[in-house]
C-alpha cells in the first residue's frame, strides 16, 4: 500500500539573487499527520511555508500538493489549504466577524455558509463576544486567534502555520495549542513552523531542524532527542566569566559538554548522580540544576548554537 | 496532467476584491460622498466665473458657450483624478503598508485577480461619479446635446485607462515621498491636456506632445460625444485608451507578481 502523502517536495531550492535561502530540501507529509519546522530565524522556514502554501513558486526542484502541482494549479490547492502566516494582516477597518465572513467569499462560498461558520469558528477560538468589535482593538493573541479562525473558514485538509504563537503570552499560546490539538483529533493535517522547543514538542509528531537552509534532522520529537542527546542535562553555572576554563576538569564527568557563554550543559545519563560526583571532586558551582533534555539540546547538537541566537 | 496556461489578465475570482473594497469603504462612505460633490464644484465655479468672461467657442463650426466647451474636459479630468488617486494610493497602502494583498493571495485568487479586482472597484466608483457629474451637466444646462449620455461609458472608458496606469505606476513608488513625483506628472496631464481650451491655440510643435496625453485624447472624445459630433477618429481615441489600459494592466499585473510572490 503506497502511503497516502499530502505534500511531497524534492531537491527544493529558492534563492532570492545570490541569496540562496532555502538549499535542496526533501519533504513527505502525510495525511492527518501533525508537522512541524523547527529553527532559528533564518533558518529559510518561511520561505520553505511559503513553497508549501502554493503561494511562491521555488527556484528549483518539484512539489505536489494534493498530487497537484502549484504552478499550475495553485487555485485549486489554496482551496484546500488553511494558511496563517506570520503577519496577521487582517482588515483592520472591518469587524471581527466580518473579517471572517470577507475571508469565506474569497473561497467561493455562499453567504449563508460563510455566516454559519463564522459563528461556529468565532466560538471556537473564543471570540464571539468580541465579534461585532473592530479589529483594531483586539489584543495581540485574539487577533492571533482570528488569523487562525480566517485560516479555518474553508475547512482546510492542511492547515499551514507559520510561527502561530510568537508574541503571545502563556495564556494565550495554552489555548492556542489546546484548538489546534482538536483540530489534529478531527483529522486536519497540521504543518507548523517554531523556533520554540515546547511548542515543537508540544504539537508535533514529527519535525525537520532546519539551519541555513537545510533539513539538518527529521524525526519525531522523542527520537531526536534519543538520537541526539542523552537522557539528562546537567546545568552549572559558575562565579567565574571563564567558562572555558572549566571545560577540562568537567569533561570526565560528561558524555558531551557544551560550553555557552552563560553556563555549561553537560550531557549525562544520571544527572543527579553526576552532580554528586562533580561536587565530591571539589567543583563548586555558583548554580547547579538538573533537567530532561530538550529539542533545545538537540539543535545545540546538530548546530552548536543555540535557538535563540 | 495537462499545464494550463493562467489567464493573462485574472479571472472571475477578481469580483471577490471589487466586493471587499465594498465592504470596507463601506465604513468610509463620507470618502464617496466627496466624489459626487468635486465635479459639482468644478461646474458650479467654471459656471459662474468663467462662463461670463469668456465668449462662445466654435467647435467643428458650432459656436458653444464656454462652460458647455470647458464641462466634456471636466469629466475627463476628474475621471483621471478619481482613478488615479484610488489606483495609486490606496493600491501603495494595501501593497506595501497593510499587507492586505498578501492575505488575499493565501486564497484561490492569484496575483492577476488582485490587480484586475482594483480596476473594477476603480471603473465602479467611476460609473457613479461619471453619472453624478453628467446629471450635474444636464441641470446646469452644460451639456451640449441629448448624446451627453454617451459622455457615461466615455468616461469610465478613461477611468480604465488611469486606473491601469496608475495600478503599474503604484508598483514602482518606494516611499510616500515618491508622490510627490505622481503630482508632477498629474499637473502637467491637467494644464496641458487641452481640457481649458482647443487644441488649436497652442503651438505646432506642443500641440504635437499635448495629443499624445492620454487625458487630451480623453477629453476630446468626450467633447465630440457631449456635443454629437461624431467621427472616425474617435474610434482611434477609444482604442489608443483601451491599449494604455491593457499595457498598465499587463505591467502592473507582473509587477505585482515580483513584489507579492517573490
Amino acid at each position: 500500500m503506497t502511503n497516502d502523502y499530502v505534500l511531497e517536495a524534492r531537491r527544493l531550492v529558492k534563492r532570492f539573487g545570490d541569496f540562496e535561502a532555502v538549499r535542496g530540501i526533501d519533504l513527505s507529509i502525510e495525511r492527518g499527520e501533525s508537522f512541524g519546522f523547527l529553527g532559528p530565524n533564518g533558518a529559510g522556514k518561511t520561505s520553505t511555508m511559503r513553497m508549501i502554501s502554493a503561494v511562491s513558486q521555488p527556484t528549483e526542484g518539484t512539489i505536489t500538493i494534493f498530487g497537484l502541482d502549484p504552478s499550475t494549479h495553485g487555485p485549486e490547492i489554496r482551496q484546500r489549504l488553511g494558511i496563517v502566516p506570520q503577519e496577521d494582516s487582517l482588515e483592520l477597518e472591518l469587524s471581527v466577524r466580518l473579517n471572517l465572513e470577507m475571508f469565506g467569499r474569497y473561497f467561493d462560498l455562499p453567504r449563508r455558509v460563510v455566516r454559519e461558520r463564522a459563528t461556529e469558528l468565532l466560538e471556537f477560538t473564543q471570540l464571539s463576544e468580541r465579534a461585532n468589535e473592530k479589529v483594531d482593538n483586539l489584543s495581540g493573541g485574539m487577533k492571533r486567534r482570528l488569523t487562525i479562525a480566517r485560516g479555518l473558514i474553508n475547512r482546510p485538509e492542511i492547515l499551514i502555520l507559520d510561527e502561530p504563537t510568537t508574541g503571545l503570552d502563556p495564556q494565550a499560546r495554552h489555548l492556542l495549542w489546546d484548538r489546534l490539538y482538536r483540530l489534529k483529533r478531527e483529522g486536519v493535517t497540521l504543518i507548523i513552523t517554531t523556533h520554540y522547543m515546547d511548542e515543537a514538542e508540544q504539537l508535533c509528531d514529527r519535525l525537520v531542524v532546519m539551519d541555513r537552509g537545510t533539513i539538518v534532522a527529521e524525526g519525531a520529537p522523542r527520537s531526536l532527542i534519543d538520537r541526539y542527546s542523552t537522557r539528562e542535562v546537567v546545568e552549572l553555572r559558575f562565579a567565574s566569566d571563564n567558562h572555558e576554563a572549566f571545560h577540562d576538569r568537567l569533561a570526565p564527568f560528561a558524555e558531551r559538554l557544551e560550553i555557552l557563554p552563560d553556563r555549561v550543559l553537560l550531557y549525562v545519563h544520571e544527572g543527579d548522580a553526576t552532580l554528586r560526583e562533580i561536587h565530591a571532586s571539589g567543583i563548586t558551582p555558583s548554580s547547579a540544576l538538573v533537567r530532561r533534555s530538550s529539542l533545545e539540546d538537540v539543535f545545540l547538537h546538530l548546530t552548536g548554537r543555540s535557538l535563540s541566537d | 496532467m495537462p499545464t494550463r496556461a493562467l489567464p493573462l489578465f485574472g479571472t472571475r475570482r477578481s469580483l471577490r476584491v471589487l466586493e471587499r473594497n465594498a465592504l470596507v469603504y463601506r465604513s468610509q462612505w463620507l470618502m464617496l460622498l466627496s466624489g459626487f460633490f468635486e465635479p459639482l464644484f468644478y461646474l458650479l465655479s467654471i459656471g459662474i466665473g468663467l462662463n461670463h468672461l469668456v465668449g462662445a467657442i466654435s467647435v467643428h463650426g458650432r459656436l458653444v458657450n464656454y462652460a458647455t466647451f470647458v464641462a466634456p474636459g471636466m469629466l475627463a479630468t476628474s475621471a483621471m483624478n478619481g482613478a488615479m488617486i484610488d489606483s495609486i494610493f490606496n493600491t501603495f497602502f494595501k501593497l506595501k503598508i497593510s499587507h492586505t494583498y498578501d492575505a488575499l493571495l493565501a486564497t484561490p485568487l492569484e496575483v492577476e485577480d488582485v490587480a484586475l479586482g482594483e480596476v473594477w472597484w476603480a471603473l465602479v466608483r467611476a460609473a457613479i461619479y461619471a453619472a453624478s457629474f453628467i446629471v450635474c451637466m444636464v441641470l446646469l444646462g452644460d451639456a451640449g446635446s441629448p448624446w451627453v449620455v454617451l459622455c457615461w461609458p466615455g468616461a469610465i472608458l478613461t477611468s480604465f485607462a488611469f486606473s491601469c496606469l496608475g495600478l503599474a505606476a503604484c508598483t514602482y513608488i518606494r516611499s510616500w515621498q515618491d508622490f510627490d513625483l505622481v503630482t508632477l506628472v498629474q499637473l502637467p496631464l491637467f494644464l496641458f491636456s487641452a481640457t481649458f481650451f482647443p487644441i488649436t491655440l497652442y503651438p505646432k510643435w506642443l500641440g504635437a506632445i499635448v495629443s499624445v496625453s492620454p487625458l487630451y485624447q480623453s477629453a476630446t472624445l468626450l467633447r465630440g460625444l457631449a456635443l454629437g459630433q461624431f467621427d472616425w477618429i474617435m474610434v482611434g481615441r477609444s482604442a489608443y485608451l483601451v491599449i494604455l489600459a491593457f499595457v498598465g494592466l499587463h505591467v502592473a499585473s507582473r509587477r505585482f507578481r515580483k513584489i507579492l510572490t517573490p
